[in-house]
């Protein structure tokens, strides 16, 4: 099968153009993703670009992006497929009349024109080129993990009725979580793994830059200096990327194009969303001129 | 891609890379990380897109095939460092490219040079260390990562006082080459300077950031100067010892009592997560555990959809009652981190139990419950606990019978049988009464007794240690070393 990418520096310059900036790692394991044919399992902190790694990833191509939102009591007939037992009932019924026998009436009840396909089917069955997202992951139970194995390791699916569904094309699939629990072995070891972390503070500003059109180079720098500055405090939420953009944004609303401490303090339930946060956040920059320095860093 | 003898049948199988990829896993395996025959297979496979020349990308490659884990990923960069040190051109021992001072390679430094800022025959000849000192200024102001990098290895070369052969490990040369820096001196020039460039102008806020921004550089320094003292005693003692003296434990397998700081610091980075983790897990079990008794009233009512028959039972929400904890703490030195994790991740998930409340104790008793009440940030409670809790009776030194009489004597009667009562501590009694029939009592009237001992269990009941004694009245001692054991027992508790 043809590939999709060129090389590592092709994925990220693509990667580029529709406004994701990756570095290394991230565009490193798309490219493998696409080599070795394995679905990449993304992990991280919230609001880090998890998800929009995939939809990223899917705009590039130019591919149709299908997704599976998890969540708690997720099964197999909304993650797979399902039979339409309603259509079902009526092509029974309406053939009663006639003579035909049983066996027939059931070849033709259990094809493929009474089967709903859900999300993971529907991506092995596609014709065009897809990017399967299977999002929050580690919501499912365990159990319902298991569901998964055999679309992520042999990208196909047994339907008893109708044998082995194997994939038209195999589909670039990632899958995110937020880490809430551990994931099971086997669905670790059938992936690539990525851990997601906040961006070095140049990535930052860089996607700040990409993503608040109207902002100033400077302003952007001091926005990510600050928000770098506030990550190294013991958070109960670190603010994440998409708050930094959302106050980035607030501030080009605002009018000012220079923060000072007030700014910040005015501003800072933008960045944090816990009360208790945003009070350690104002307490370490407005009295830190007091507390010099402690011993760097160690 | 499932085909897995696609290596065996690869015609690059025998390849010395290959074989590196062998080892590789082999040292990773032995350092504690699970790496499965797969990931092993998918590692080889994935270095064959990836040219080894492209040091980074041949780092996360395989990073993303063998490391599942992110709290493992420290873990595999050192090793990585270690392993593939020599190995890939740019990182070799003396590259060309970016050495202003044309120094010799380490091959000079076998004839050991003289005492450490002389100069020596090694290299650098004519920077004296002032000079050094203040070239190493000028890169950290600028940001120069070119320059921080050679003066690193500079200051290795001449600070470290490194000799092949000599059995001290890294941290003893990284000491050396960071006392003769003086980076907190360098830390408070560079904002005097700033401060001055600013003039009086300078916000607090600028400040601040301005401080991060160059600790974040001296921390690169630091790694800089980690990552030379590597190279070189990988050079010197080949990688496969060297990682052998690198093999460090996992965050979760960190013993409690022999933390160093770093470790600790680690630890509580990763207590969070953790009580995160559990909490979804316990609620989980909680909802999905077993179902309630017969719901008779529902059950009737949808028996009316199946013409009167019950066809489908209904049961009622399960509601297990939550216990109530009484957690009993040592704090005294030797054991007070392990009790600041335990309180940390017992008050984390408190939303499991009915009632939490804490007493601390030396060799007084003090109830510590009120610090936690209505706070949301865990860990200022437990430093509050540390600091002003009441528990000095006579000398500070532990003394286990006496505070369990305290205890008995105010607060017995609150122990009742819906408690669950934890007693942390190493039973190291200083040759005190033990008052172990306090133990007994206490278990004849609590629902369950617990003892968890931070101490490996081959040092109880050595010494001044009776565990044993008041083990004989619990319904169980455990021995809770790291966060893994106290995650486990944990996990049992509720």
């Amino acid at each position: 099968m043809a590939h999709r990418f060129e090389s590592v520096e092709a994925v990220r310059k693509s990667l580029g153009e529709v406004e994701y900036l990756a570095d290394d790692g991230i565009a490193g394991i798309a490219y493998l993703a696409d080599r070795l044919d394995k679905p990449v399992l993304i992990e991280g902190p919230a609001g880090t670009g998890k998800t929009q790694l995939a939809k990223s990833v899917a705009e590039m191509l130019g591919a149709r992006l299908i997704r599976l939102q998890c969540y708690e009591g997720l099964d197999e007939s909304k993650a797979l497929y399902e039979w339409n037992y309603k259509k079902q009932l009526l092509r029974i019924q309406t053939e009663k009349t006639d003579d035909v026998d049983w066996d027939n009436i059931q070849d033709d009840i259990f094809s493929n024109e009474f089967l709903l396909t859900r999300p993971l089917l529907e991506a092995i069955s596609a014709d065009d080129p897809v990017v399967l997202l299977i999002d929050e992951v580690d919501r499912v139970e365990v159990e319902t993990e298991a569901l998964l194995l055999e679309i992520l390791s042999d990208y196909q699916v047994s339907i008893p009725e109708l044998g082995t569904l194997e994939a038209k094309q195999i589909p670039l699939v990632f899958l995110t979580s937020n880490n809430t629990r551990e994931l099971s072995e086997a669905l670790k070891r059938r992936c690539l793994f990525l851990h997601l972390d906040y961006p070095e503070m140049e990535r930052e500003k860089e996607i700040v830059l990409t993503k608040v059109p109207d902002i100033t180079e400077n302003l952007a720098d001091q926005v990510a200096r600050i928000v770098r500055s506030i990550r190294q405090l013991e958070l109960k939420k670190a603010p994440s990327v998409s708050e930094t953009i959302d106050w980035a944004r607030t501030l080009i609303l605002l009018g000012i194009d220079q923060i000072t401490e007030q700014d910040a303090v005015e501003t800072a339930n933008v960045l944090l969303k816990y009360r208790s946060d945003i009070e350690k956040v104002v307490k370490e920059f407005s009295t830190n001129s007091s507390a010099h320095f402690e011993a760097v860093g160690s | 891609m499932t085909d897995t003898t696609g290596v065996a049948t690869d015609p690059g199988a025998d390849s010395p890379l290959f074989n590196l990829i062998e080892g590789f896993v082999v040292e990773l395996r032995t350092a504690g990380l699970p790496v499965s025959l797969v990931e092993n297979i998918d590692a080889a496979q994935a270095v064959r897109h990836i040219p080894i020349e492209d040091r980074a990308a041949f780092k996360y490659a395989l990073a993303a095939t063998l490391v599942k884990n992110n709290a493992h990923w420290k873990t595999f960069e050192t090793l990585f460092e270690v392993y593939f040190s020599l190995r890939g051109n740019e990182y070799a021992l003396d590259p060309d490219g970016d050495d202003p001072f044309g120094e010799g390679d380490f091959e000079d430094g076998e004839n050991p040079d003289g005492p450490p800022g002389q100069g020596g025959e090694g290299g650098g000849e004519g920077l004296s260390p002032e000079e050094l000192a203040e070239l190493l200024y000028q890169a950290l102001m600028k940001g120069d990562q070119a320059l921080m990098r050679a003066l690193a290895k500079q200051a290795v070369k001449r600070y470290a006082g490194m000799e092949p052969g000599r059995p001290v490990g890294g941290t003893y040369y990284l000491y050396r080459t960071l006392r003769n820096l003086d980076l907190d001196g360098m830390l408070e020039r560079l904002m005097d300077q700033s401060r001055e460039d600013a003039g009086d102008d300078m916000s607090s806020l600028d400040e601040r950031l301005q401080k991060d921004e160059y600790e974040h550089r001296l921390e690169e320094l630091r790694k800089e100067i980690e990552a030379e003292i590597r190279r070189r005693l990988v050079a010197d003692r080949g990688a496969e010892a060297m990682a052998k003296t690198l093999r460090k434990p996992l965050p979760e397998d960190v013993d409690f009592m022999h933390a160093s700081r770093d470790e600790m610091a680690n630890l509580r980075r990763a207590i969070y997560p953790l009580t995160r983790k559990l909490a979804v897990r316990l609620a989980r079990k909680r909802r999905h555990g077993r179902k309630g008794p017969l719901d008779f009233r529902n059950t009737v009512r949808h028996s009316l959809s199946y013409g009167g028959v019950p066809a489908e039972p209904k049961f009622r929400y399960p509601r297990p009652s939550k216990p109530e904890i009484i957690v009993i703490a040592d704090i005294s030195g030797s054991v007070a981190a392990f009790a600041r994790f335990t309180l940390h991740l017992v008050y984390a998930i408190s939303s499991q139990f009915s009632k939490v409340r804490a007493f601390v104790f030396i060799d007084g008793l003090d109830e510590v419950t009120r610090f936690f009440e209505g706070v949301d940030d865990i860990a200022e409670a437990v430093h509050r606990v540390n600091t002003e809790a009441d528990v000095v009776w006579v000398d500070g030194h532990s003394d286990y019978g006496h505070a369990f009489e305290v205890f008995w004597e105010n607060f017995g009667k609150e122990v009742g049988p819906k408690s669950t009562v934890l007693v942390l501590g190493d039973a190291r009694n200083n040759y005190h009464a033990s008052q172990a029939w306090i133990m007994k009592e206490i278990q004849h009237r609590a629902r369950k007794l617990f003892w968890l001992n931070p101490e490996p269990k081959a040092y109880w009941n050595t010494g001044d240690s009776i565990v044993g004694e008041y083990g004989a009245h619990c319904d169980g001692v455990f021995e809770v070393r790291n966060l893994r054991q106290l995650e486990g027992f944990v996990d049992n508790l509720v």
